[in-house]
């Protein structure tokens, strides 16, 4: 039995930690709004480029001069799967969450005898994805510096991105994060970016406007596309960190929810153990003086 | 006073303008082109340089865009554009870096068209610095 001091400690110590998991949530929570502002800033121009891009694609149509990055290889052997995680833990199974299920996805394209690259976006997904298969990641991007995440950033991914492409390093190229639901639900996405997969959803705005192009349709596409790649990481990112943040607020909400019922089963035992002690104490009072 | 239409600038990271002008002046890539109501439906790539808006009320603003696309329709005009921010509030250290890293772009260019895109990138960002710097 612990003593009424130890327990003293204890119960000190988890009010601590309860204090620093209540900071942590609430630090969480202004950065989630701060993040979600960002997603829904940046909604407007994935929108419109989604519907410029479905425009372009209809009026090249037929025309059979799209460029290699939308039609793709015509293979299927390579495979490069570029895994974006959180740089930070301590946020519940956002990570893991992921990891798993880019790990599933890999697992099944080398049990097809596909070859497989990876290319690790954050700390986290690189190391759960580092024990099982650090010879296929190729590249890791460390955004750690970086406070807010710039267009800058998800621009020079998708630039390493075709600059693989070009150089015929693989054929498919797969985008995994999580899509923000909502603070406690957030979904693992796999999105294919090369060969870019047909914007089926954006309608073609004023499908019937006979648009002049300047210049050529296949030129603009040409410039349209690996914009649009970067657009899609950036889109990515923003919503992986808005829920990385939305789990850490769980978490660190559970946490201190624990913390809590922790320290009142904690108070219970010393409570009663320090009445247990006095007890003892006056028994031992009241039976000397009986035996005077 | 001319008829009013329908302006949106859009940067990746937020939308810059959405509202009601009179004309747009843009820097496409094969000329500058001014736009009013009713412009029949263009789709152009725009190079860096400064849109100028002119809006309802008769008041001008001045963005620098750095490259992306406009999507003009009769009814409206989307600016998509890579990078864009108010002439006002325009960092000249950033223009400085942008050039900077142009350059090295064509260094490091790999092959002939890479270095041509790269070069023509820097033509235009050095135009534009220097039409800044006068202005």
């Amino acid at each position: 039995m612990a003593s009424l001091k130890d327990l003293r400690n204890r119960i000190a110590s988890v009010k601590a930690t309860q204090k620093i998991t209540k900071a942590m949530q609430m630090v969480a929570a202004a950065k989630l709004r701060r993040a979600q502002e960002a997603a829904e800033a940046a909604r407007p121009y994935s929108e419109r480029m989604g519907a410029v891009l479905a425009n372009i694609t209809q009026a090249i149509g037929a025309g059979g001069e799209a460029p290699a990055l939308m039609t793709g290889t015509g293979k299927d052997d390579v495979h490069l799967l570029v895994v974006c995680t959180a740089e930070r833990g301590l946020c519940g199974g956002f990570n893991s969450q992921i990891a798993r299920f880019a790990r599933d996805h890999i697992r099944k394209l080398l049990s097809e005898g596909k070859t497989v690259k990876i290319i690790c976006v954050g700390k986290k997904g690189f190391d759960i994805l580092r024990r099982d298969y650090a010879q296929l990641i190729i590249e890791r991007v460390d955004l750690r510096e970086v406070k807010t995440i710039g267009f800058a950033n998800a621009d020079a991914i998708a630039k390493k991105v075709i600059q693989l492409f070009e150089q015929g390093e693989f054929d498919v190229c797969t985008l995994f994060y999580s899509n923000f639901k909502s603070v406690i639900s957030q979904i693992p996405t796999a999105q294919q970016l090369v060969p870019a997969a047909a914007p089926a959803e954006a309608e073609p705005a004023n499908g019937s406007a006979v648009y002049e192009y300047e210049p050529e349709p296949g030129e603009i596409l040409s410039d349209l596309i690996p914009r649009n790649i970067s657009v899609q990481i950036f889109r990515a990112l923003l919503e992986n960190a808005a829920g990385e943040m939305g789990a850490k607020m769980s978490a660190m909400d559970n946490a201190t929810r624990n913390a809590g019922d922790m320290i009142n089963k904690l108070s219970i035992t010393y409570n009663r153990q320090r009445q247990a002690q006095i007890t003892k104490e006056l028994i031992e009072i009241i039976s000397g003086a009986e035996a005077l | 006073m001319a008829e009013a239409f329908q302006f949106e600038l859009v940067s990746p990271e937020r939308l810059l303008v959405s509202e009601k002008i009179e004309s747009v002046v843009i820097p496409a890539t094969e000329g500058e082109m001014t736009v009013m109501a009713n412009h029949a439906p263009v789709m152009t790539t725009i190079k860096p340089g400064v849109v100028t808006v002119k809006t309802a009320s008769g008041q001008q603003e001045r963005y620098v865009v750095f490259g992306g696309f406009a999507d003009i329709l009769p009814a409206g005009c989307t600016l998509l554009a890579e990078s864009a921010v108010a002439v006002k509030d325009l960092d000249r250290d950033d223009i400085a870096r942008r050039v900077q890293d142009a350059r090295e772009d064509v260094t490091d260019a790999r092959d002939d068209a890479a270095r041509t895109r790269a070069e023509q990138y820097l033509a235009q960002l050095t135009t534009l610095q220097s039409a800044l710097q006068a202005a």
